[in-house]
């Protein structure tokens, strides 16, 4: 069965650059680029949703279908 | 499924005033979650805060929300309370808006077991006034007031809860994120004053005098000191030197006071 990629959708407006999601990710997914967070891997993702949980910006949304 | 915060936040509110790394908004996740989980009216739901960083809270909530003076959280929601007791009273403070300038009301709020709930983020500092020492700041350590080391013990503000009469005292950390609304929403549950305290990070002004380098090890901080209750059941003192514990601490059912008063209305107006 073909692997479905979520959508991690980053609202760079919100982000505060504070280095949480690209540390706790555990498939290192996210990077930061300049102040903000990117996606940087997204094959890597496990939809394990913690970027979205612990993230105390409300800057991201992991979308899976 | 991405969970949908927006639903629960005002308009145009966000990006919120806590600095890069500030676990408020992660308690405030927890907090929506809690609220969304048990399916509570928004306009049947009172959030209430004092003064201080975390006091900035209900200004993002789509509840009734109340903003009022310092420390006085829990005299203002008393006054909700009794006046409708039916509504959902949530109270958010900090540690030195909750235990300092209102130590007083937060302990008699505790002691008539009024039906609320207190959600205390304990970041152990004064973040927004610039970092002074706190009742909750530890031994040792550096705040602007206390440049060469805290000498004052820090207060447990669980067990103060506890003594003072609060049926429900939870403990969660910022690191532990799903606990977090687990712990509200069984607080929010509770008939009577129920307490959670959640430890919580500053690393704008505790962080930086006291040598954490970065937020994340400020969260790892907090996973590493805590321990859950049902673990250190099973550990030894002196395992559990340093270590503060998390989870559901204390829980009991005593009469609550909106009821009681309500009988008291009853023998007044029966004469």
């Amino acid at each position: 069965m073909e692997k479905t990629l979520p959508k991690i959708e980053i609202i760079e407006k919100y982000c505060k650059g504070c280095h949480i999601c690209v540390e706790f990710c555990p498939t290192k997914v996210l990077e930061m680029k300049g102040f903000v967070a990117s996606v940087k891997n997204l094959e890597a993702c496990i939809k394990c949703m913690q970027c979205e949980l612990r993230c105390p910006d409300f800057a991201i949304k992991v979308i899976t279908d | 499924m991405a969970f949908d915060y927006d639903k629960y936040i005002r308009p145009g509110k966000l990006p919120h005033i806590w600095c890069p790394g500030c676990g408020h908004g992660i308690v405030m996740k927890g907090l929506i979650r809690a609220i969304d989980s048990l399916q509570l009216d928004t306009k049947n739901t009172a959030i209430v805060s004092g003064i201080g960083c975390a006091s900035r809270l209900p200004g993002y909530m789509d509840c009734c929300t109340l903003h009022t003076a310092h420390g006085r959280a829990a005299a203002f929601a008393t006054g909700v309370k009794m006046a409708k007791p039916e509504m959902n009273v949530i109270l958010v403070g900090g540690d030195g808006d909750g235990t300092a300038i209102g130590g007083n009301h937060f302990i008699h709020a505790c002691r008539r077991n009024i039906d609320m709930t207190y959600i205390i983020l304990n970041n152990k500092i004064y973040g927004m006034t610039g970092g002074q020492f706190s009742p909750a700041t530890p031994t040792g350590a550096k705040a602007s007031t206390t440049p060469y080391g805290n000498p004052d013990p820090p207060f447990d503000i669980a067990k103060l809860a506890i003594g003072a009469g609060a049926t429900f005292v939870a403990r969660g950390t910022a690191y532990h994120a799903t606990q977090i609304d687990k712990l509200i929403a069984e607080a929010i549950q509770h008939k009577g004053f129920s307490v959670v305290e959640i430890l919580d990070d500053c690393p704008t002004t505790y962080g930086r005098r006291n040598k954490f380098k970065s937020v994340i090890e400020m969260m790892n901080h907090l996973k590493e000191t805590s321990v859950p209750v049902k673990a250190a059941e099973k550990m030894t003192a002196e395992q559990l030197q340093g270590k503060v514990l998390t989870g559901v601490l204390y829980k009991e059912e005593k009469p609550e006071y909106t009821t009681e008063y309500a009988k008291v209305i009853e023998r007044a107006q029966a004469k």
